[in-house]
């Protein structure tokens, strides 16, 4: 069964259209890179999908279930989501951060339990975030941040994961470790991940199923050799690129070609 | 590292700060111009309450300025601290604002502008032991929350930024107008005393019938806010986060917002505008126990309501046979404890 389902889906604020008729399909335990220019919709196509938006037409169906219909708990428990930028007020400790993925479990009379706590150490330890308990959130470094904030939404125990720029703010040993733990999450434990990118090479090298969008529509879909290729990513980009294969890996990647000025401007100070 | 078990900790301070809270009460009933001994305070309640009964050793008038003078009293000044700081709580949750307190969405100027109205008002009524001032003042909090949520609205969502913003422009317009007609008129003027108390505040409980009504609200408010609060960590989020992990935002903000201004308006109704108290109470606890709502709820009911029953205590006494303005005594007792607080251990203070 698909995790996602997506029919002719359309979603526009109010000063204009954002997604244009978007068809997506997903099946369980796959892992979708989503990438495209900044404004193509990326961001709206997760929050559509997590039902924090609603599409004004179309289908959105999670795990077969309509996810308009849902309510907000029953949705927090098929769709997890880690946002790109998150603060939180207060001192909040990590595991009362990581706690609060459990909001969909709780009930007024029924707010804190041993299941919980157990949830919450094994997520923790999943992620390698346990040697973290008892420091403060907002003392941590961006990488441990974005750990814990991934803990807590592990935490909410749902089969579809969604990530928007989860590297953003990370140098690139803490970009690697994400994602590492991302894809060992979806090869151990089925989880369907589906994570918006900013990094094409990344994205190259960890996902094994590329969307790229532009101006609301998803122009490009498959592995990554399809949907990275010079004339897809210059259409959608409008940059001139070159793809070359990895060396290593095989996976391409993409290397900037300078404009020609601006080429010649190094060429001549290199030579001085 | 193992993560603490936090149920058995939070009975722990629970039971500590209600032993706190009827230590108080007991001392602050002792306490007033014609004194009791301790120990009669305590044997007439006990007979009051409990079948098995004490001999009297002491005159039936002090057994009547016990009951039902000071008892009353000190109950009311417990309530308004238990709903000013719970209200507080849910205010500076809501709004993920460290500086929220519970008159920030225009309670306090709607309030004031009731409460002086209804000294103009010519009619004088009573309502199961409320007069006119207590009963518009109450009016006048939750119509213009009302107002500000109302005004705030756009499409479906009440943004926060909008609510305070909207809470400050019409609590600002409320507060010039209340100023106008204590100047217009000729009856206010000789009456400023009356106006100028509600606005910094007193308790002023003169029976049973007023406890009778408020305790109820005050205490399903606080009770409501305990059950919901799991909801209100969630907040912390952010309200997309806060949706994220499964909570309503606008139900639970209509919600908590309703909780807090009911709180505030049924404490306001019998002690006028007493300040610090919805602000200082949160911070002060929030720094000891961190930022949990399941046990910063009933521990800021417990700890404002103490707090609140020795500053009435202090304002009836200090000065006696005058008594001074209870919101005098919070602010001077409460800034220093706040700033003990702030500057402990020399860590820097994190909202």
């Amino acid at each position: 069964m698909s995790a996602i389902e997506m029919k002719r889906v359309c979603f526009s604020y109010s000063n204009g259209l954002v997604l244009r008729d978007v068809e997506l399909s997903v099946r369980k335990g796959e892992m979708v890179g989503l990438i495209g220019p900044n404004g193509a919709g990326k961001t709206t196509l997760i929050r559509v999908i997590s039902g924090i938006l609603n599409a004004r037409q179309g289908e959105v169906k999670l795990d077969g279930l309509d996810a308009g219909r849902l309510k907000r708990n029953a949705l927090a428990r098929e769709v997890a989501v880690v946002p790109q930028q998150f603060n939180i007020p207060f001192a909040y400790k990590v595991e009362e951060v990581v706690m609060l993925g459990r909001t969909p479990f709780m009930k007024p009379f029924r707010d804190s339990s041993e299941m919980d706590r157990g949830v919450i150490m094994q997520t923790m330890d999943r992620v390698g975030v346990r040697q973290l308990v008892g420091r403060y959130f907002g003392e941590l470094s961006g990488g441990e941040r974005q750990k814990v904030v991934l803990a807590m939404a592990l935490a909410q125990e749902t089969g579809l994961l969604l990530l928007d720029e989860p590297t953003a703010h990370l140098d690139i040993s803490h970009q690697v470790e994400m994602l590492e733990l991302l894809a060992e999450m979806n090869a151990k434990r089925g989880l369907t991940i589906i994570s918006a990118m900013h990094d094409l090479n990344l994205a190259s090298a960890y996902f094994r199923r590329l969307v790229l969008m532009k101006e609301g529509a998803i122009v490009a879909d498959g592995p990554p050799e399809r949907v990275l290729t010079s004339s897809t990513i210059a259409a959608a980009y409008s940059v001139s690129v070159h793809i070359q294969p990895h060396p290593l890996t095989g996976v391409p990647q993409v290397v900037v070609l300078p404009s020609t000025a601006a080429a010649e401007r190094l060429r001549h100070h290199s030579v001085a | 590292m193992r993560i603490p078990s936090g149920r058995r900790r939070h009975i722990g301070i629970i039971l500590l700060l209600l032993l706190a809270l009827i230590g108080c009460l007991a001392v602050a009933t002792a306490i007033g111009s014609v004194s009791v001994p301790f120990g009669d305070v305590l044997k007439i309640c006990w007979n009051k309450l409990l079948p098995f009964d004490f001999g009297p050793t002491w005159r039936t008038v002090d057994e009547t300025i016990i009951l039902d003078v000071r008892l009353p009293r000190v109950i009311g000044g417990a309530l308004v601290g238990a709903g000013l700081a719970t209200a507080g709580v849910l205010l500076q949750g809501l709004l993920r604002n460290p500086m929220a307190d519970p008159y920030i969405i225009g309670t306090s100027a709607g309030s004031a502008l009731g409460a002086t109205a209804a000294m103009l008002l010519p009619i004088s009524m009573a309502f199961l032991g409320f007069g006119m001032v207590p009963m518009l003042a109450f009016a006048g909090a939750l119509s213009t929350v009302f107002l500000v949520y109302y005004l705030a609205r756009v499409g479906g969502r009440t943004p926060i930024v909008s609510m305070l913003l909207a809470g400050f422009v019409v609590s600002a317009m409320l507060t010039a107008f209340m100023f106008l007609i204590i100047t217009i008129s000729d009856s206010l003027h000789s009456r400023f005393s009356s106006v100028y108390g509600f606005l910094m505040g007193g308790v002023s409980v003169s029976g049973w019938g007023q406890i009778a009504v408020t305790a109820p609200i005050i205490l399903v408010g606080i009770m409501l806010a305990r059950l919901w609060s799991f909801r209100l960590n969630a907040f912390a989020l952010g309200e997309e986060g806060a949706a994220h992990v499964g909570v309503e935002v606008e139900r639970n903000k209509a919600l908590f917002l309703a909780l807090g201004s009911v709180l505030t308006a049924a404490a306001v109704s019998i002690s006028g505008l007493i300040g610090f108290v919805g602000l200082v109470i949160p911070h002060a606890l929030r720094l000891v126990l961190g930022p949990d709502h399941r046990i910063m709820i009933p521990a800021c009911a417990l700890a404002g309501a103490a707090f609140l029953v020795i500053a009435d205590t202090l304002a009836r006494t200090v000065a006696s046979p005058r008594e001074l303005p209870v919101g005098i005594i919070t602010a001077l007792i409460g800034a220093p404890v706040f700033l003990y607080l702030l500057r402990r251990g020399g860590k820097e203070y994190s909202l």
